[in-house]
C-alpha cells in the first residue's frame, strides 16, 4: 500500500510517495530527499544526532514515522544558514570549538536552536547543559558546546532587541 | 521492524473499532513503541495512528476545580505550562526529569502511562522473558538485576515501571479516562497498572480497543502545591531512568502535617503509592524522625529480587529527602537539574 504525504522541508514543499509505512522521518530525509546533514547515530532516540525541528520543536527524527508526519513543517541543518551567512548557532560552534569530529554537530546545532526558541534556560550554563543532555558527543566537546549555546543565545537576543528598537 | 498496516482514523470511535483487532497497537508519538518495534520486542500487525483525533490535545480546568489533560498533550507542553507547574509542581518536576528535551517535545501523556519496562532482558529478544513471551522464564532472576523491583514482584517477573510522571500522579489521585468498545469509563491511575503475579504480560487493566483519552487530577491535588517535590536517583546526572524516585506532597497547617501523599518510582511494576506511610504522617510534625518512620513503613514489605538490597535502603533515604524538601517548601522555580538529589537549591541534607 502506498501513502502520499506532503511535507514542507526547509521552506520547500515536498510531496513524497511512501511505499512502506516503516520509513522514519530520518530515513525519509536522508535516503529519499538526499538531505544527509541529519545524522543517524543510534537510531533509537538515545544520541540526538538526528535532531531536527518539526513544526518548530526539536525532536529525534529517528523515532518519528514519516507517514504520521503528513503536513509537517521540518527544518534540518541544511535549512538554517542564509546562503553563505551561517546561523548564529553555527558561527558560535565554530568560535567556541563546539565540535571535534563533527558527527553529532548537526544534531547539536538543531537542538541548540530548539533550546533557544523554548526560552527555558536563561543564561544559566547548568540549565543549558541539562537542556542539551539529549545530544551525546563522543569527542567530549561539551564545554565548547555550552559556551557556544550561551553566546548564540545572547547574540540572537541582542539582534532581536535591535530589530524591535 | 516487522511490516504493519497503517490506519489513521478520524474519530475516536473509529479508532477504537480499528484497534479491537488482535495485534493492533495505538500510535501516538511512538517514542517508546518505535524503539520496541525496531528491536522486534513489539511486532504489531496494525498501527492505529491517533495523532489526528480531535480534542485530545487540550488541558482544561474543570468546573469542580479539577484538571483534565488530553492524552495527546506533549510532556514538554504540560511541564512548561506556567499554570500547571504552579498548581502541580511535583508533576512538572517529574516530567522534566524524564528523558531528553527532544523526547519530551514528542512524547504524550497517554504514551507515558503505557510505556513498557526498560528491563534489559525484556529488550533482549534472545533472553527468556515472561513478559515478552509468556511461559519462557525470566533471565533477570539470575542476571544483572541490581535495578529491578523490590516491591510487588513475583517469581515470573521482577521488572519495574519506568515512568517518572506517574509517580506524583498516583500520589495525587489521578484518574484515567478510557474509551472502549462499551463506551467511556474511568480508572484510578493507581489501578491502571497490574502487578506481575503469574501473568506479567498483562501490564494493565486495558482491554482490546481501549484508548486512554484523558487524565484527570481532582480539585484536592492543588492544595499540596506549597509543599510538593519529586526526587530521582539516576546513574548519570541527566537523561536516565530512575534507580529509585519518590514524590512527596504535604498539607501543613499550624506546623503539623494535615495530610501527606507519598509514592515511589523504580521499585515495582507500577507507580507505588505508600498509603500506610501517608497515614502515619497525618497529625505529625514535619520532623526527621517522623519522615524516617514513614520511610520504614513505606518499605516494610520490600524484599530484594536480586542484587538490589541497596534499593530498599536507598528508597527510604530518598523518601526522607523528598519529604524534607517538600516540608521546606516548593521552590519558586524548578531547579536547573529537575528532581536531582544533588541540586543545591533548598537541601543541605546530602546524606540522609
Amino acid at each position: 500500500m502506498n501513502f502520499s504525504i506532503g511535507l514542507t522541508v526547509n521552506g520547500v514543499r515536498r510531496d513524497v510517495e511512501l511505499d512502506d509505512p516503516r520509513v522514519t522521518l530520518l530515513d525519509l530525509l536522508r535516503e529519499r530527499l538526499d538531505l544527509t546533514g541529519t545524522k543517524k547515530g543510534c537510531d533509537r532516540g538515545q544520541c540526538g544526532a538526528c535532531t531536527v525541528l518539526v513544526d518548530g520543536r526539536r525532536v529525534n527524527s529517528c523515532m518519528a514515522l514519516a507517514v504520521s508526519h503528513d503536513g509537517a513543517n521540518v527544518l534540518t541543518i541544511e535549512g538554517v544558514s542564509r546562503g553563505d551567512q551561517l546561523h548564529p548557532v553555527q558561527a558560535a560552534f565554530i568560535a567556541h570549538d563546539g565540535l571535534q569530529c563533527g558527527f553529532c554537530t548537526p544534531g547539536q546545532i538543531m537542538s541548540a536552536i530548539g533550546l533557544i526558541q523554548e526560552a527555558q534556560t536563561g543564561d544559566d550554563p547548568e540549565r543549558i547543559r541539562e537542556a542539551m543532555s539529549g545530544n551525546l558527543c563522543r569527542c567530549g566537546a561539551y564545554a565548547g558546546i555550552t559556551e557556544a549555546v550561551l553566546e548564540a543565545r545572547q547574540s540572537l537576543a541582542d539582534s532581536k532587541q535591535r530589530r524591535s528598537a | 521492524m516487522n511490516n504493519f498496516e497503517y490506519v489513521r482514523p478520524a474519530t475516536i470511535s473509529d479508532a477504537v473499532t480499528a484497534a479491537t483487532r488482535p495485534g493492533t497497537a495505538y500510535l501516538a508519538s511512538g517514542t517508546n513503541l518505535l524503539d520496541l518495534m525496531k528491536g522486534a520486542i513489539a511486532r504489531p500487525s496494525r498501527l492505529v495512528d491517533i495523532t489526528r483525533l480531535p480534542g485530545l490535545d487540550r488541558v482544561e480546568r474543570l468546573a469542580d476545580g479539577g484538571l483534565r489533560i488530553g492524552t495527546l498533550v506533549r510532556n514538554a507542553d504540560l511541564a512548561h505550562d506556567p499554570d500547571f507547574a504552579t498548581c502541580y509542581p511535583a508533576i512538572a518536576e517529574a516530567l522534566l526529569s524524564g528523558a531528553s528535551a527532544q523526547l519530551r517535545n514528542a512524547a504524550t501523556v497517554g504514551g507515558n502511562l503505557l510505556q513498557r519496562t526498560r528491563c534489559g532482558y525484556f529488550y533482549d529478544v534472545a533472553s527468556a522473558c515472561n513478559k515478552r513471551k509468556p511461559g519462557s522464564g525470566c533471565d533477570a532472576r539470575d542476571g544483572e538485576n541490581r535495578l529491578h523491583a523490590v516491591l510487588g514482584w513475583s517469581e515470573a517477573c521482577i521488572a519495574t515501571h519506568p515512568s517518572d510522571f506517574c509517580v506524583p500522579l498516583v500520589a495525587l489521585d489521578a484518574v484515567v479516562e478510557i474509551e472502549g468498545r462499551n463506551g467511556r469509563r474511568e480508572v484510578a491511575l493507581e489501578n491502571l497498572h497490574r502487578l506481575p503475579g503469574d501473568t506479567p504480560e498483562r501490564e494493565n487493566v486495558l482491554e482490546p480497543g481501549d484508548l486512554i483519552v484523558a487524565l484527570r487530577l481532582p480539585a484536592e491535588a492543588r492544595a499540596f502545591a506549597p509543599h510538593a517535590r519529586y526526587l530521582k536517583v539516576r546513574e548519570r546526572t541527566s537523561y536516565a531512568f530512575a534507580v529509585v524516585s519518590a514524590a512527596a506532597a504535604l498539607r501543613i497547617e499550624q506546623g503539623k502535617i494535615k495530610e501527606a501523599r507519598l509514592a515511589l518510582g523504580g521499585v515495582a511494576a507500577k507507580p507505588w503509592r505508600a498509603r500506610a506511610a501517608e497515614e502515619g504522617l497525618a497529625g505529625a510534625g514535619p520532623t526527621a524522625d517522623a519522615f524516617r518512620r514513614a520511610a520504614q513503613v513505606a518499605l516494610a514489605d520490600a524484599k530484594p529480587s536480586g542484587d538490589n538490597l541497596f534499593k530498599i535502603e536507598l528508597a527510604q533515604r530518598i523518601l526522607v529527602r523528598t519529604l524534607t524538601l517538600a516540608a521546606a517548601g516548593t521552590p519558586d522555580r524548578i531547579p536547573a537539574l529537575p528532581a536531582s538529589p544533588f541540586s543545591s537549591v533548598s537541601g543541605a541534607l546530602h546524606v540522609a
